[in-house]
């Protein structure tokens, strides 16, 4: 092979490249547990349609912003409340003002019998179960609104002896779901495909008994200068994702 | 005949089909070379195999077709190769291990029998069993097997993890044992001199069968048997001390056949003793033998004659009313001396083992 | 660094203490049979056992808890025991925990109590058996003092393991104070709520508790060994 034709065969490998990097970038999102199947569908969207890849973590808010304090790689956060961002923001750790509510998550009381959970909740008052499941509320935000819920319909101290707590709500999910718990609090989400809700019986919380549980979005500061990151939180706002995230049972503000 | 065995046993690459008979007292020595056998045969007499057969002692049965005692309710000792001592317990401990274990009305052996016996003070008051050298752990083995009165001795090879110092300080003990204890003994052992010195009886064994059963000093002898063959091929003769030459260091041992004059022994007189006689140091002459260093001719009848391999000749006689030599000759002085069963001969021995 | 701890963490502390000793002593109940029977069998089906023992090793403990969770749940083999039985549930009570921890440490027991049994090998046992020692007391009397080194283990990687054992308690435990509370799932409770000077104050408890057990069990095994 003659030096200047492999010259050039670099020369336009080595293009191509840079060309990659610029258009097509890569974004790592950190994303609450509760917007797993949501966020999967907006990611398939959002790769086809810019042909950017996202890398998504799954896992609990906190331990994410514990993570980003000490360095993790991560150029968005989706997280279940609005507490998380703020104090990144706070920090210095987010781009200051790009943080905006994604999501309103809605709180429902669910049992995996069905016709056990009446339309109205009676169910709480009434008794006759043994074991009522929450998320922890230092932990989850639903698991915060669970405990508001409760205190505002004023059976906070009746169902001390019932409550268990899980370390998040996918582990409260698990405690209802295998039939140790008969109820939990759970998100609407977990029990939510297409829009509607297939399994067990449920009430939906009604919104005035908790404060709006505001899913929160930030771009962190290490990602300042990422155009995909950019990109990203951009389609999180626009219609396409709005219609797929209320198919799966949130609200939107 | 007091032990009656019978068992069969198969393994992969090894079978075991035997059938013996050995008397209520004495020591019986199964003997063989390793992989014969002789200590699987062992540990089935002690329940510790589970074989396919038969076994009575005393007319107590053991083992047949519907039982089987467990080992622990069988009454024997056992001493295993190594002394396998418990090293959690104290010396003292571990001879009561057994002792404490049968009921008090069947403890026929006194505790400090058995410590006089084979000299276990000193190894009582040292404590801890790790302390003590090869030789001393055995003897406590052994004491620790005689301390449960047992109805018979099973010994395995006690000897032959020892070095031989331990084994000449263990062996007298062996035979105080053998004159003293009134219960039969089984000692496995592929060292023809322990056997010789300790046996009466002998059960050869050969690729898992027994090939020969019978008194000490007869199987010895016998041209038939791979013992002849042996380069350590010889006989035993059961004799008693006669006279000490004090000056010259000698003592003379008299039997049936005549005397015989080995080096000193310190035994006094009247006392019995056994010899050892290796075919390979008893020459023969037709004539009696003049001026020759050898003080030891005795008048012999041959009674047995076998060719061995292309040049050698065994040579089997009657010295006295009872007792056997061997004697290995080239098969060239055989036809010279033109030697044939029932004649007359002078057998020069050269060398007595004493045991 | 503030220096109370909460009732409710003091609460935790005794509890795990509770917990771990109470496993210990099941474990010891029921690895040394097991033990002993995968020393000496030589059944065809003993490589499945001894798998089956280890296997706790292989999953992650929140996958082990939410397996033990259906299991023991309504619609669970052992659930359905329990309720039959009129034992009640067994996920969120002190007794889930302790039955869930057992499973999630018996490797940790059977397999240092196995190797010290293999390890006695067979003579030792033939020998008290040929003085007359039963079955039983072979057992007790020759196998179990020779065996100490690996109870001391096994009884040290028990405790400690259910002391620091966290996903099946989690899991199965739902949090509960006093009942199923334990240090490990405090902690983790503190630390995921940022307040970190109360995890700092329990962390650093129970490393030093740990640690003070641990040497202290080394210690008494050191000086056993030499005797």
């Amino acid at each position: 092979m003659k030096l200047s034709q492999s010259r050039v065969l670099l020369g336009a490998l080595l293009c191509g490249m840079m060309a990659n990097t610029v258009y097509a970038g890569e974004v790592n999102a950190a994303v609450a547990a509760n917007f797993t199947a949501p966020v999967q569908q907006i990611v398939a969207q959002f790769q086809k349609e810019t042909g950017h890849t996202v890398k998504l973590s799954f896992g609990s808010s906190g331990k994410f912003t514990a993570q980003i304090k000490e360095g993790a790689p991560f150029d968005v956060l989706l997280a279940a409340d609005e507490k998380n961002p703020q104090l990144l923001e706070k920090e210095g750790l987010a781009v200051e003002g790009s943080r905006f509510v994604y999501a309103l998550g809605k709180l429902v009381l669910w049992s995996a019998q069905s016709g056990y959970v009446d339309d109205k909740g009676h169910v709480l008052r009434k008794g006759g179960y043994n074991k009522l499941a929450y998320a922890d509320p230092k932990l989850a935000p639903y698991g915060l609104a669970a405990k508001e819920t409760l205190e505002e319909l004023g059976l906070w101290n009746a169902v001390q002896g019932k409550l268990v707590t899980g370390e998040s709500i996918t582990q409260t999910y698990q405690f209802a779901a295998t039939g140790n718990a008969e109820l939990a609090f759970i998100a609407l989400s977990q029990i939510t495909q297409n829009g509607k809700v297939t399994e067990g019986s449920w009430w939906i919380v009604p919104a005035h008994l908790y404060n709006p549980i505001k899913q929160s979005a930030v771009q962190l500061s290490a990602a300042k200068d990422k155009a995909a990151a950019q990109a990203f939180l951009t389609f999180l706002k626009g219609e396409k994702a709005k219609t797929i995230i209320r198919s799966f049972g949130y609200d939107l503000p | 005949m007091a032990i009656h065995a019978h068992f069969t046993l198969s393994h992969p690459n090894f079978s075991l089909d035997v059938k013996f008979q050995a008397p209520a007292v004495g020591v019986t020595a199964l003997f063989g070379v390793s992989g014969s056998g002789k200590t699987t045969l062992l540990r089935c007499i002690a329940g510790l195999e589970r074989a396919t057969g038969s076994l009575s002692i005393n007319d107590e049965i053991w083992q047949n077709e519907r039982v089987f005692l467990p080992t622990h309710q069988r009454p024997l000792g056992y001493v295993f190769q190594e002394a396998s001592l418990f090293p959690h317990l104290s010396v003292r401990a571990n001879l009561e291990y057994g002792y404490k274990r049968i009921k008090p009305a069947e403890r026929k052996v006194p505790l400090e029998q058995v410590v006089s016996w084979l000299g276990l003070e000193h190894l009582i008051a040292r404590g801890d069993p790790a302390q003590l050298s090869g030789g001393e752990r055995q003897r406590v083995a052994i004491g620790r097997a005689l301390l449960t009165s047992p109805r018979i001795l099973l010994m395995d090879e006690p000897l032959s993890a020892l070095d031989s110092a331990s084994k000449q300080e263990i062996l007298p003990y062996l035979e105080r044992l053998h004159r003293e204890l009134a219960i039969p003994v089984l000692y496995v052992s592929h060292a023809m001199e322990e056997v010789t010195r300790l046996a009466d009886h002998l059960v050869l064994l050969q690729q898992g069968k027994v090939i020969a059963s019978g008194a000490l000093h007869e199987t010895l002898a016998r041209l038939d048997l791979p013992l002849a063959a042996f380069d350590d091929a010889g006989s035993v003769i059961e004799a008693r001390v006669a006279q000490h030459d004090e000056p010259y260091h000698l003592t003379r041992l008299d039997f049936s056949g005549g005397s015989l004059w080995v080096g000193k022994v310190n035994q006094a007189l009247g006392m019995p003793v056994r010899a050892r006689v290796l075919a390979r140091d008893v020459s023969l002459a037709t004539h009696a033998p003049q001026g020759s260093s050898i003080t030891n001719i005795l008048t012999a009848r041959i009674t047995e004659l076998r060719d061995e391999g292309v040049d050698k000749v065994m040579v089997k006689l009657r010295v006295g009313d009872s007792h056997t030599l061997l004697s290995r000759i080239t098969r060239r002085s055989r036809d010279h001396l033109q030697l044939l069963a029932g004649m007359e001969v002078f057998a020069q021995v050269k060398s007595v083992a004493l045991m | 660094m503030m220096l109370n701890i909460a009732p409710a963490d003091l609460q935790s502390v005794w509890l795990t203490l509770k917990l771990a000793s109470v496993v210990t002593l099941l474990l010891l109940l029921i690895a040394t049979p097991l033990a002993w029977w995968l020393a000496h069998s030589r059944r065809w089906y003993k490589g499945i056992i001894a798998s089956l023992v280890a296997l706790p090793l292989v999953l992650p403990p929140t996958v082990l808890g939410f397996y033990l969770l259906l299991l023991m749940g309504p619609h669970g083999v052992v659930g359905e025991l329990t309720h039959a039985l009129n034992l009640g549930r067994l996920p969120f009570t002190f007794a889930g925990l302790v039955i869930g921890s057992v499973l999630f440490s018996m490797p940790f027991a059977v397999q240092p109590i196995q190797n010290a049994f293999e390890s006695i090998g067979k003579r030792p046992l033939e020998v008290a058996a040929t003085l007359r020692a039963s079955l039983l007391d072979q057992f007790f009397s020759v196998a179990l003092p020779l065996a100490r080194p690996g109870f001391l283990t096994a009884m040290i990687l028990a405790f400690a393991h259910t002391v620091g054992e966290f996903g099946v308690v989690l899991m199965l435990g739902g949090n509960i104070d006093g009942e199923t509370r334990v240090l490990s799932v405090a902690i983790y409770s503190h630390v995921e709520a940022m307040e970190y000077d109360a995890a700092h104050v329990l962390a650093g408890g129970m490393v030093l508790f740990s640690f003070v057990v641990l040497l202290g069990l080394y210690l008494l095994g050191g000086k056993e060994g030499k005797r």
